[in-house]
C-alpha cells in the first residue's frame, strides 16, 4: 500500500500511523520533519513543482516498497506557508520487522530531500531569503546507492 | 523550431519575473545548456537567473537530467536551484 500526497493543509501524524499499523506488518517506524524554531525565521513556505513532485514521491515510495519488501510506505510533504512548529514532512514504513521499516524510512527522507523538486524560502524580520543546497544532505542520499 | 513550455521556479522564477513561458527555439540548440545559455542572453533577469550554471538544475519532461542532457523533442523544460525540500 502506498499512500503519497503533497498538500497545503496540516499534516494527521495520528492518523498516519493509524493507517500504516492496519498494513499488517508486525513494525512501523516514521520520521516527521517540522519548521525549525531557531534563527529568527518567522515563515517558512515551501515551492514545488505540482505536475513532477507527487510523481517523484511516489517513485520513490516505490523503490522502498520494492527494496525493503514493505507492507506500506507512505509520504506526505506540505506546501505554501508555514509557522515555526508545523509540520512540513511526514514519512511512514510498515514492514514484517524493524529493520527493514527503520532503514526505509532514512531511505525515504534522505532521498526526497535531493530527488523531490521542492524548494523552501525563510522569511526573517528583514527579508525572504531562499534556502541553499546542503553538501551533508547530498552524502545522506548518496549512501543508499547501490 | 520547435515550440516548448518552459518552467521556473524559486529565485530563478523571481529573477525572471514569470514562472511560465512559451517559447520557440532555434534549432541548433540540442541540449539544456545551450538552452540556458540562449535563454540567458536576453540580458535582464534571465542574465541575473541563468549566468552561472553550476546553480541550475533542470528537468526535460518532468524528470531530473544533467545539463547536457538533450532537449530534442522535448515538451517541457523546467530550470531551478538544486531542491531544498523535507
Amino acid at each position: 500500500m502506498i499512500r503519497v500526497l503533497v498538500t497545503d493543509a496540516a499534516i494527521d501524524v495520528a492518523g498516519e500511523l493509524d493507517a500504516l499499523e492496519r498494513a499488517g506488518g508486525g513494525a512501523v517506524a516514521s520520521f516527521t520533519g517540522l519548521v525549525r524554531e531557531d534563527s529568527g525565521v518567522e515563515e517558512l513556505f515551501l515551492e514545488h513543482y505540482p505536475d513532477a513532485t507527487e510523481k517523484a514521491l511516489r517513485d520513490l515510495a516505490v523503490e522502498a516498497m520494492q527494496r525493503w519488501s514493505l507492507a506500506a510506505a507512505t509520504v506526505i510533504h506540505r506546501v505554501g506557508a508555514m509557522k515555526p512548529g508545523e509540520r512540513i514532512v511526514f514519512v511512514g514504513t510498515a514492514s514484517a520487522h524493524r529493520a527493514a521499516a527503520l532503514e526505509a524510512c532514512a531511505f525515504l527522507i534522505d532521498r526526497l530531500k535531493t530527488d523531490a523538486p521542492f524548494w523552501k524560502r525563510e522569511t526573517r524580520g528583514q527579508g525572504a531569503r531562499w534556502v541553499g543546497e546542503r553538501d551533508s544532505d547530498r552524502d545522506a542520499a548518496d549512501r543508499w546507492k547501490r | 523550431m520547435a515550440t516548448i513550455d518552459l518552467l521556473y521556479f524559486a529565485w530563478v522564477r523571481e529573477s525572471i519575473g514569470i514562472g511560465h513561458e512559451r517559447a520557440t527555439l532555434p534549432a541548433e540548440i540540442a541540449d539544456v545548456a545551450g538552452l540556458i545559455d540562449w535563454l540567458a542572453a536576453r540580458g535582464g533577469g534571465y542574465a541575473e537567473a541563468l549566468g552561472d550554471k553550476t546553480r541550475l538544475r533542470a528537468a526535460v519532461d518532468q524528470v531530473f537530467v544533467p545539463l547536457d542532457a538533450s532537449i530534442v523533442g522535448a515538451r517541457e523544460i523546467a530550470l531551478f536551484p538544486p531542491v531544498t525540500g523535507g
